[in-house]
């Protein structure tokens, strides 16, 4: 039963609390008022049976707790009238007539922007998503990003708080600010989405359930505003990478870089579908462009197969429209990889090497990892050993640690053996 | 994970006759896919040309030979498919209970099938 109810939750949650906050105009309340009709559920539907229309039953519920607290709030005679007057306004004195589509859709593009606010930090915004718009308890939210139960409510409880008291409208935004507050949104579902995906901490390379999640937002998203380029290009990225999945972890569940992957392991409907979102889109933005360069890996049936300059030409792209020394790693990565006049490992060496005074690469393991690649690429073994020990120092993933450590002693022995580029030529 | 809800083929179905424009079996239909999709749990859903359109291939010591469409054995073809993708048996469960009744709301309105599919994961390495 409680599985029943965690499923009508995970269908209903939004809905219920999209069509709270625009009564009450609070995105909090709402939620807490969500919450105790939920818990009111696990208490009673256990003994009584379903109801028939759970939703109905949820919302009439949560409407009667949220009278029982205007009415505390206003406990002198001579503010009857007043409540009265504002139970019809929010019209929590009857039962709701079956709502609109339109005035659903309304609701749940409010609660997506809401939740998302750019006054919340990312990870307060992730938190408030997976809980408003996933229907995913505090515990399962606790779970996904390894912290303590006790802190993801902190969290979620901190984030109403600095929405209640910066009076943030339960509303659309404006015009003007819509680019910016969609940003925001966008944000918060690639992180959740890369939290998932290369987990940054703890014992395992991947955890998929938080792709999982993502995925689901951004296709709830996608239902909403269908036409919005960057949406579509946040949907192919995620499938495009989500193909992958299946392909990143070994028999033994070690980790598998890109080039090494198997590929008929790739998971083709998603491909099919990153692909489809990609050919609507029709001004590239940042999150398009990076589909972009996962679709030319998607296409390249085997690692030596993938067009480098493309890649390289989509990486300049992205750094014209969202700079950022990530990008720039990539993009020297991918010179390094293609071939021809102006590429190739030497380059891209430089290239890096010219990085290593950046302040946010700084504790970047990927740095010293893509130059260890490029020095193994030119036989320089013993310093690629050390380039490739630096990033396992600075990694804080085990399975990433494991991963670069047997790098690291393969470069040694490809270097006191003075093999000549048996990894170069597996990983090439 | 997931799950095919599978919308299995009537006599009228097989017949090709789709009913007709102003049917409330297209908004339901309609309305429900879009539910899905804005709880982002839809991946895909077709419906599918009578069986007279499709072909069957037999395989017997490694010789294939063609057999044309229609087949007889209505009950046990598909008329069409829609694939969700959500996180447990209970939420699949839910949704398929909220499936319009596929041929109608009157007499008999056919026959739906869930299945759960593999994922990669459940294949030896």
């Amino acid at each position: 039963m409680n599985e029943q109810i965690a499923a009508l939750w995970r269908i209903e949650a939004p809905r219920l609390i999209g069509a709270l906050a625009r009564k009450l105009r609070d995105l909090g309340e709402a939620e807490d008022l969500a919450q105790d009709a939920l818990e009111q559920a696990l208490r009673v539907w256990p003994l009584q049976g379903l109801p028939d229309n759970p939703a109905a039953w949820l919302m009439a519920v949560a409407q009667r707790r949220a009278i029982d607290r205007l009415r505390a709030r206003k406990r002198h005679a001579d503010q009857e009238e007043a409540f009265a007057r504002e139970l019809e306004t929010l019209g929590l004195d009857r039962v709701p007539p079956p709502q609109q589509r339109e005035e659903i859709e309304d609701d749940q593009l409010r609660l997506i922007f809401t939740a998302c606010h750019p006054l919340l930090a990312p990870e307060a915004r992730a938190a408030l998503a997976l809980k408003v718009l996933a229907g995913l308890s505090n515990a399962e939210i606790a779970r996904a990003f390894l912290a303590q139960e006790a802190a993801i409510a902190q969290r979620i409880l901190r984030a109403k708080r600095l929405l209640a008291e910066a009076r943030v409208p339960f509303e659309l935004p404006r015009l003007e600010e819509r680019h910016a507050r969609l940003d925001s949104v966008l944000e918060v579902i690639y992180l959740i989405f890369n939290e998932g995906h290369a987990a940054t901490a703890g014992p395992d390379w991947m955890r998929p359930a938080l792709c999982e999640e993502a995925l689901r937002l951004v296709r709830q998203l996608l239902a909403l505003m269908p036409d919005e380029d960057e949406v579509l290009g946040l949907a192919a990225l995620l499938e495009l990478n989500a193909a992958r999945l299946p392909a990143r972890l070994d028999g033994q569940h070690r980790p598998v870089l890109l080039l090494a992957q198997d590929r008929r392991r790739w998971d083709r409907g998603a491909i099919r579908r990153g692909t489809e979102h990609l050919a609507r889109v029709r001004q590239p933005g940042p999150y398009s462009l990076q589909a972009r360069i996962a679709a030319v890996h998607a296409r390249a049936l085997r690692a030596e197969d993938t067009d480098w300059i493309a890649i390289v030409s989509l990486y300049e792209g992205l750094s014209r429209l969202a700079p950022s020394p990530v990008v720039a790693l990539n993009q020297a990565v991918a010179i390094g990889m293609a071939r021809g006049p102006g590429h190739g490992p030497e380059v891209a060496l430089r290239l890096l090497d010219a990085m290593a005074g950046e302040k946010l690469l700084q504790g970047y393991p990927w740095l010293h990892s893509a130059r260890g690649d490029m020095l193994e690429r030119l036989g320089r073994y013993p310093e690629a050993r050390e380039a490739v020990a630096r990033a396992r120092d600075m990694s804080r993933n085990a399975a990433e640690r494991q991963l670069l450590d047997e790098w690291a002693s393969s470069l040694a022995s490809a270097a006191s053996a003075n093999i000549v580029c048996i990894r170069a030529k597996k990983r090439s | 994970m997931r799950f095919m809800i599978i919308v299995l083929a009537t006599a009228q179905s097989e017949a090709g006759i789709l009913p007709p424009a102003d049917d409330p079996i297209w908004a339901e239909m309609d309305s429900y896919h879009q539910d899905l999709a804005k709880a982002g749990v839809l991946i895909e859903g077709n419906g599918l040309k009578p069986s007279s359109a499709g072909w069957r291939i037999k395989f017997q010591d490694g010789k294939r030979s063609f057999i044309d469409g229609p087949f007889a054995e209505t009950k046990e073809l598909i008329a069409g498919y829609t694939l969700i993708k959500v996180r447990s048996r209970e939420e699949a469960m839910e949704w398929a209970r909220r499936f319009p009744s596929p041929f109608g709301n009157t007499g008999d309105g056919g026959m739906i099938e869930v299945r759960q599919l593999f994922e990669p994961e459940d294949f030896p390495q």
